[in-house]
């Protein structure tokens, strides 16, 4: 008989404790750039580098009438001016994604502008906008030893996982760039945060080519190529910051297409009646080919240390007590697993298995991809004619451990969210020690939805949110989260996201394994390093690649 | 060329930072960068606006009625608009509301546009001698250059909403329904007895 499965309990899934322990899975969009990049068409349109690796690259992908062109400004940067934050003013290369095949004016004017960043303006014609610094780890190491005729050491390769590390990747009108309307309905593209996926993915490309032409230039009579196999490890570094966390909570209906799309998956995998034993195989096979990125994953944060511990536990839990009883002669057997872990596991070793499972079902997971984007204009019309009660409820069972949240305690207020008048990017301060709060952004999204529903318990119950709206202005953006909240249950994290044990990173790591980041590396509360692409094909290869590259 | 994100998001931290809340900062970007869109000059509106009222506290209807003024003052074009979109139920009764003395008034534009989707009719905005007439937030007709236009105040405002009635007579929807006639084949007999429910009584 066919075993109904609900949805996971959105009051339980959207917790910061197990947002921050989402792991990549086969929605990511890193992964799922790969599959749908495998037809494209690749060329190299301009390789003018000097003999130092300083100069313009441009890199073209196309496929049916669409071209697509990576840009690329590589740039002598002294030591001493070399840094990750993405307040830097100069980087060792910048990048921009173009729309078509740029003219030589295009080149001339990205030229002036692509490296400053900031200070520089890009046009509707470019896309997606970076910049990166070489890891000094293993840039010269690499260019050092393929001089000498000699491959890179391949301990050091996988350590630290890239040539170059980007701060940001920026799309979607920031600096000018085309607004997402724009875009938003090309075939081609059609998936969650595509051109961003592509610039990293072929900025990956000019880093292996950089370095095979310094090589080459120093020493043209020994120098080798990189060897094709050391190049899959080597993936792109990124640092991130704060700015990602207010994304999540600025998008909720995109952040809710995310969610829904894990959990569907998951429920569509837990209402398999029979499970076929090749489908089994894939997930044990998988489970064992991730261990490598377990045990080499490596930070000097205690917060991920521990996380880590715990998934190494988890993992070894698993297999002693319950993989050996894993057989699809049981019916339901994801299911029955699912509970298993849920009961048994932490949070990191419970997602990371859920990403596990969805590894044999393309048929699940290819459907749902399509739907990870969304537009958000259609939520943002408050239905104002409703009355105080129906939002009353909606709080009540939507937001119910929000409002159990006593805001009165200095604890739970202790963090605000502000824009550095510097830099222009948020950050988080202490109320009571730093100065700006009356500057506060909207992002203390559970104590403003706490302080609207104590707010409706003092009108009407049939009063007309027209009116709670006019003398309750400084709730309107929350009223508008509510609606949201009502009709994409998985919108709204449910977390107080200003109280003094928020870790910040937990917000990160969620955008970051939709991504498909491995390997989180905590350098504070407030940012993280990733490696993106590890083990990824290469782009000659791209066409032939199976999906399990993560696990590589 | 500033892009729509770069315009919502300046102005909406600029109308917060003088002195309106988040929600309704919120309405303020994505109007302006609806203006900007149609090429109405929603920044310079905004800008002014914004700087005109810098030492004032920006005034808007309590409710909508027929007639909206408020003595000795002029109306705030937010928080008019903010008004007409949340007491939208409201305006579709009046059918026909005036407002009088209101501030850079060309910043309600939006606001009427997405009233008309609200409602689901048309609207449309008399700004003195100006008109403006939108059909459900997709198309808008004005029969002045705007373009570059910063109103400072308008005296009256008439805002008119309309029955989603036909602009054409029967006669003439008949005579264009005969033309389209012609794009028809006539069905034989043959046809007839083999078409869908042939040859079946309909009280079965």
């Amino acid at each position: 008989m066919h075993k109904q499965i609900k949805h996971r309990n959105p009051h339980d899934v959207m917790t910061l404790k197990r947002l921050g322990s989402f792991h990549q899975t086969k929605l990511s969009f890193l992964r799922s750039f790969v599959r749908e990049f495998k037809s494209w068409t690749f060329k190299r349109d301009l390789f003018d580098l000097d003999e130092q690796g300083f100069g313009t690259a441009v890199y073209s992908v196309n496929k049916d009438s669409r071209t697509y062109s990576l840009i690329c400004f590589a740039n002598e940067l002294d030591a001493s001016e070399r840094s990750d934050r993405v307040i830097a003013t100069k980087w060792d290369a910048a990048f921009v994604l173009h729309d078509g095949v740029p003219t030589e004016n295009d080149i001339q004017r990205l030229k002036l502008n692509v490296p400053k960043q900031e200070v520089g303006r890009c046009s509707y014609k470019e896309l997606t906008l970076s910049r990166a610094n070489k890891s000094l780890r293993i840039f010269n190491h690499v260019v050092e030893r393929l001089s000498n005729g000699v491959q890179p050491d391949l301990s050091l390769i996988k350590r630290v996982g890239y040539l170059y590390r980007t701060t940001a990747v920026y799309g979607s009108g920031k600096f000018g760039l085309a607004d997402r309307y724009r875009i938003k309905d090309r075939k081609e593209i059609n998936g969650p945060f595509r051109l961003e996926m592509m610039l990293v993915y072929l900025v990956r490309q000019f880093t292996f080519d950089q370095v095979n032409h310094i090589a080459k230039k120093n020493n043209p009579k020994l120098a080798v190529k990189l060897d094709q196999s050391i190049a899959r490890k080597l993936g792109i570094g990124n640092s991130t910051g704060l700015g990602m966390a207010p994304f999540i909570i600025n998008h909720p209906s995109l952040l809710h297409q995310w969610i829904f799309a894990k959990e569907d998956a998951l429920r569509q995998i837990r209402e398999i009646n029979k499970v076929k034993d090749s489908d089994l195989n894939i997930f044990k096979e998988c489970l064992q080919l991730s261990k490598n990125m377990i045990n080499t994953w490596e930070t000097e944060s205690e917060y991920q240390l521990k996380k880590i511990k715990e998934l190494r536990n988890d993992i070894k839990k698993f297999e002693s007590e319950y993989l050996s009883i894993l057989s699809v002669d049981r019916v339901n057997l994801w299911n029955h697993l699912y509970k298993w872990i849920d009961k048994n596991l932490s949070f990191e070793g419970i997602e990371f298995i859920i990403s596990l499972m969805m590894e044999p079902y393309d048929s699940i997971i290819n459907p749902l991809i399509s739907k990870m984007s969304s537009d958000e204009d259609l939520y943002f019309n408050i239905p104002t004619h409703k009355k105080v009660s129906e939002l009353k409820n909606i709080i009540s069972t939507g937001y119910k451990n929000i409002i159990e949240i006593d805001f009165s305690k200095n604890k739970q207020n202790e963090k605000f969210w502000f824009i550095s008048k510097n830099k222009e990017e948020p950050r988080l301060a202490n109320r009571f020690d730093d100065e700006g709060s009356e500057l506060e952004q909207p992002l203390a999204i559970a104590r403003d939805i706490n302080a609207l529903y104590f707010r409706l318990l003092e009108v009407p119950e049939d009063q007309i949110l027209s009116e709670f709206l006019r003398n309750n202005s400084d709730l309107r953006h929350v009223v508008r989260r509510c609606f949201i909240a009502e009709k994409l249950p998985y919108s709204e994290i449910q977390d107080n996201s200003i109280g003094s044990n928020l870790m910040p990173i937990d917000m990160l790591r969620l955008k970051l394994s939709f991504f498909g980041a491995q390997k989180f590396d905590p350098r504070s509360d407030k940012w993280l390093r990733i490696c993106m692409y590890q083990g990824a094909p290469l782009i000659n290869e791209i066409s032939q690649t199976n999906d399990r590259w993560i696990y590589s | 060329m500033r892009s729509s994100s770069e315009i919502i998001t300046v102005s909406k931290r600029a109308t917060k930072a003088a002195g309106y809340s988040w929600g309704v900062a919120e309405e303020v970007g994505k109007n302006i960068d609806i203006l900007e869109l149609i090429g109405i000059a929603g920044i310079e509106n905004l800008k002014s606006y914004l700087k005109d009222i810098q030492k004032k506290t920006p005034i808007g209807p309590n409710a909508i009625e027929l007639q909206n003024k408020i003595d000795n003052e002029c109306l705030c074009p937010i928080l008019t608009g903010v008004c007409l979109i949340d007491d939208f139920k409201k305006v579709e009764l009046l059918k026909e509301i005036n407002f009088f003395n209101v501030s850079y008034p060309l910043l309600m534009i939006p606001f009427i546009s997405r009233l008309s989707f609200l409602i689901g009719k048309r609207v449309s905005i008399n700004i003195d001698e100006h008109v403006f007439r939108f059909n459900l937030d997709k198309y808008m007709f004005s029969d002045s250059d705007v373009n570059s236009l910063v109103i400072e105040k308008a005296k009256n405002i008439k805002v008119s909403t309309f029955e989603n009635d036909d602009s054409f007579t029967q006669e003439v929807w008949d005579e264009l329904y005969a033309l389209s006639t012609d794009t028809f084949v006539e069905e034989n007999e043959k046809l007839k007895s083999t078409a869908a429910g042939a040859g079946l009584e309909d009280n079965d």
